[in-house]
């Protein structure tokens, strides 16, 4: 009796902040202006194939740099000393506690055609290079923003691993390399996997960030959902089969990776 | 002439400042069992782990087959270890944990598992290769340790307290298991322990060491009948240890008497320590005796009795398969080359 009463707030909050809005979200996807039930917002989507695509395309990338980058980082923080370790991860940590709109600004300032990085080379009478405004910014302003999702699980997991599990590795034949792919990777299998869901689920609904560095050209699925919000071309409707069917696709991706991540793990 | 496998030539090692090893000269003949002994924190793993390429020296080097390999990383030296606290991999099962090594060196399967089995039966652990670690009991683990180490069949084998969490019956099985095992590959053992039986029983050499100072290399038997100084006689067996000053050679003065001994070299007049076995001491009617004390306490312990008796300010640790009363008065004799004589300490 008194767990369910425990629980009750929760159910409330649940209701209010997840069971109704996507209740509201599966209505709007599938009904017109004036209420009747369609499939034509769906259909519609047909029309944004290209940016779904590149918002998949754009995340799946980031997410593999995001892991490329963050194994190396995270195991080199889990093998310092302790009180270094929290310094290390404060730095990490640090520029999450500024506005991603400030972060981003700064990024476009730094890619700028007479950005800092461009008067730098100007120095040595090189470029200016076409920096921003290209896929190639967006991807990075995706990993800049997201790769403290990707290494802090990474870290939490290796800092558990045993460093008298890696000296018998060594002592058994394992060079660095062997050690890496022999011992630090099976061990992190938790850390990769809800890293690469932390990176991706946000970037693949990235918005604003997109537009700054992209230019106008690469907006991603995020900022056309957000533009039938908040935008000039004002369509819930759509927003909300857009919003679905993005939901779905994340979905079916997470439950694809986590079956394979299982069937590694009876490996 | 004995072949030397490692030497390891002053070896310093440093922790924030302090001195762990404090200039360290050890030769480990080839296919020898040679056992660390001394007490908690005296320096044994230290030691070991500079063998198996874990621990940087501050000063001092190397030798393995008398080529330098101070500075050759881990995974390149001929020497496998079995680590204090196991250290096995929590992702592989038994088989896999035992057949890492093998696999390094790319084996065939066959082979492989050929080896792993035949290791599993040493170990006791047949039928165990699908468990996985952690459904192990901490003695199981440390059998899968010790196998996972010796299937590589490695030139030196490190053993770092490989028996510390076993059962005392299980304990001596597994001590005869590796002893036989050690003599039938030929391998060297260096065996790290601080139980002085295990120490006696197993090996061939016998290395005292306290306060990263190694105090006294030699057999068992020489450890035992001629410890070198107090610290190895009080350390190796039950022993008192009694302040006597060397009148001259083969006479020395304790116990407010003077007795003849079988040692010389000493200065005369100098203040040296005593060493006597519980079962030298001889156990004899008052006037007969050369010291007189009163039985404080006995134990009985299987095959002999323990007495603490007092006299002349010691309480004696006396050993006989005869007791006498509580608070009995009796006379105590010692055998001139039962007494040991010893420079003291720190001179
Ligand atoms: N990484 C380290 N940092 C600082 N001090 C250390 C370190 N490793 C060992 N020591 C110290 O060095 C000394 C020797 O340690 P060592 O582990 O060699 O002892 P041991 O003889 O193996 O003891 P035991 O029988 O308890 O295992 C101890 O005083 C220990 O506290
Ligand atoms: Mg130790």
């Amino acid at each position: 009796m008194k767990t369910k009463i425990l629980a009750v707030p929760y159910i409330i909050w649940m209701i209010i902040f997840t069971i109704i809005p996507l209740g509201l979200v599966i209505f709007f996807a599938f009904t017109t202006q004036s209420g009747k039930f369609t499939f034509s917002n769906i259909v519609a989507m047909n029309d944004y194939l290209d940016v779904l695509f590149r918002s998949i395309e754009f995340s799946v990338i980031a997410t593999v740099i995001c892991l490329l980058l963050g194994l190396p980082v995270a195991y080199l923080i889990s093998r310092l000393a302790r009180g270094k370790q929290g310094t290390m991860l404060m730095i990490v940590i640090i520029p999450m506690w500024i506005n991603f709109l400030l972060r981003t600004y700064a990024w476009m300032t730094l890619l700028e055609e007479n950005g800092i990085i461009n008067r730098f080379f100007g120095l040595f009478h090189l470029g200016p290079f076409n920096l921003i405004n290209n896929s190639g910014a967006v991807i990075l302003g995706m990993i800049y923003n997201y790769i403290p999702f990707m290494i802090l699980p990474l870290y939490s997991v290796m800092t558990k691993i045993d460093e008298n599990v890696i000296e018998a590795a060594q002592d058994l034949g394992c060079s660095g390399f062997h050690i890496m792919t022999k011992i630090i990777l099976p061990l992190s299998k938790q850390g990769i996997s809800t890293g690469i869901i932390t990176v991706f689920v946000p970037s693949v609904s990235t918005f604003i960030i997109s537009r700054m560095l992209g230019g106008g050209t690469n907006d991603l699925i995020g900022d056309i959902i957000e533009s039938q919000f908040l935008g000039n071309s004002y369509n819930p409707h759509l927003g909300s089969a857009m919003s679905l069917v993005l939901m779905v696709i994340v979905l079916l991706i997470m439950s694809l990776f986590n079956q394979f991540g299982s069937e590694e793990a009876v490996i | 002439m004995e072949n030397i496998i490692i030497s390891l030539k002053d070896a310093i090692v440093d922790f924030d400042g302090e001195q762990i090893l404090k200039k360290i000269n050890l030769d480990i003949v080839d296919k020898q069992f040679v056992t660390l002994l001394g007490p908690s924190g005296c320096g044994k793993t230290t030691t070991l782990r500079i063998i198996g390429g874990f621990q940087q020296m501050k000063s001092g080097s190397l030798f393995f087959n008398n080529k330098d390999i101070t500075k050759l990383p881990p995974h390149k030296r001929q020497v496998n270890t079995v680590f204090q606290k196991y250290a096995l991999f929590p992702h592989l099962n038994i088989y896999d944990n035992i057949a890492f090594g093998l696999k390094l060196k790319k084996l065939k399967d066959k082979e492989i598992k050929t080896r792993v089995q035949e290791t599993l039966e040493l170990v006791n652990l047949i039928g165990f290769e699908k468990r996985s670690i952690h459904s192990l009991s901490g003695g199981q683990q440390q059998r899968v340790a010790i196998a996972r180490a010796l299937v590589n069949r490695p030139k030196v084998l490190l053993l770092d307290e490989p028996l510390g969490a076993l059962d005392l019956k299980l304990r001596k099985e597994m001590q005869i298991e590796l002893k036989n095992i050690q003599q039938e590959l030929e391998i060297t053992f260096v065996y790290v322990t601080h139980d002085q039986e295990e120490a006696l029983t197993m090996s061939d050499t016998v290395v005292v060491m306290n306060d990263g100072i190694i105090q006294q290399i030699g057999t068992p038997v020489d450890i035992y009948n001629e410890p070198k100084n107090a610290f190895v006689a009080d350390f190796i067996g039950d022993s008192n240890i009694i302040d006597g000053i060397m009148r001259k050679d083969f006479l020395v003065d304790f116990a407010g008497n003077s007795f003849t001994c079988v040692d010389s070299g000493f200065e005369n007049d100098e203040l040296v320590d005593v060493v006597i076995r519980p079962e030298d001491i001889k156990i004899v009617p008052q006037i007969q005796g050369a010291i007189t004390g009163i039985v404080e306490s006995v134990i009985f312990k299987g095959v002999h009795y323990e007495m603490i008796v007092e006299a002349s300010g010691y309480k004696w640790k006396v050993q006989s398969t005869l007791h006498e009363d509580v608070g009995s008065i009796v006379g105590m004799n010692i055998e001139p080359m039962d007494i040991h004589i010893m420079h003291k300490m720190g001179n």
